[in-house]
């Protein structure tokens, strides 16, 4: 896959995992898990990323004698993911319009297409 | 390996770049595998789970840029002396157009690399030209009439095509290589910032 357009999608999941409230760093990558594999060494960048971009906001709180860092998503980080879903419609118009004609000739051109 | 190994050897392979960027993240780590440990994952379990410590340092330098390294690397340990400052200040002329040719001939050595790129792609451009001037005014001299000429002319055109094609896969192969080449000379000058501190 691109890299510019990897490097995007993930920053969305991870924006994702954090939009329903304030999270830390392992609870990310443990709610991503089911779907999305990430490294920690991934997950810090995009972090850094996004709080670079104002996308989120972090705090350092005392969590059982030890600091953690927490994450919460910002205004523009929600709206960095409602763009995600508007462009997505237009990805999968345009992945419409590219696959109609293989659809015709052939049982399972969609499959294959998006291995 | 325990945590405080692990952090310490993390700590070792990072030595050279701008430390507040190496705490911060060997805070992340630390926290990473006592949220596992918290879990009930036991502490070589934890440490295992975030991964090979060489891949963890190679993309830790990969993502620092080149510059802030530089920058911690001569940034003095401790405040000058007023003689190496007056040094310093004495020694302009002299070291600061040093520093300026040799900014000037590692600049040029890669403006070299990137021409020699650019000629080989005039080169496909013109075998290009010629495949296409050929076909074209080898196919018109046979229509009108000149038929030996003409084939002449469309045969030698072929010919430039093929070698356009492979000029084209070379070239693009070359552009490549220099990509790469790029990448590898930024990564070997990182690690030759960071590397002395580690082999102390």
């Amino acid at each position: 896959m691109d890299v510019q357009l990897k490097r995007g999608l993930l920053d969305v999941c991870v924006l994702s995992a954090i939009k329903d409230g304030e999270s830390y760093g392992y609870k990310i990558i443990k709610d991503m898990s089911p779907n999305i594999e990430m490294s920690e060494s991934t997950l810090y960048t995009i972090l850094k990323r996004l709080e670079t971009a104002q996308m989120l906001t972090v705090r350092t709180a005392e969590h059982g004698g030890r600091l953690r860092k927490y994450y919460r998503i910002t205004g523009a980080g929600l709206q960095r993911i409602a763009d995600f879903k508007e462009d997505w419609k237009e990805i999968q118009a345009i992945y419409e319009f590219v696959t109609k004609g293989e659809g015709n000739n052939d049982e399972n051109p969609v499959s294959s297409g998006t291995e | 390996m325990t945590k405080i190994q692990f952090l310490l050897a993390l700590n070792e392979r990072l030595a050279g770049l701008p430390r507040n960027e190496v705490e911060e993240r060997l805070n992340f780590y630390t926290e990473m595998i006592e949220d596992r440990m918290e879990e009930g994952v036991s502490e070589e379990e934890a440490v295992a789970a975030v991964g090979n410590i060489e891949d963890i340092a190679a993309q830790i330098t990969d993502d620092i840029p080149l510059f802030k390294i530089a920058k911690e690397k001569i940034k003095p340990d401790r405040q000058l002396e007023t003689w190496e400052i007056v040094l310093l200040v004495a020694g302009f002329p002299i070291w600061f157009p040093l520093a300026v040719a040799l900014v000037s001939v590692v600049f040029s050595l890669y403006v070299v690399l990137w021409s020699g790129i650019v000629s080989l792609w005039a080169v496909f451009g013109a075998v290009a030209g010629c495949a296409v001037g050929g076909i074209a005014g080898g196919i018109i001299l046979a229509c009108v009439g000149n038929i030996v000429p003409g084939l002449g002319l469309l045969g030698g055109g072929c010919v430039c095509a093929g070698v356009a094609i492979f000029l084209m896969l070379g070239c693009k192969a070359a552009t490549k290589g220099v990509v790469l080449l790029t990448k590898l000379i930024s990564l070997g000058l990182k690690k030759a910032f960071t590397k002395k501190e580690v082999t102390q």
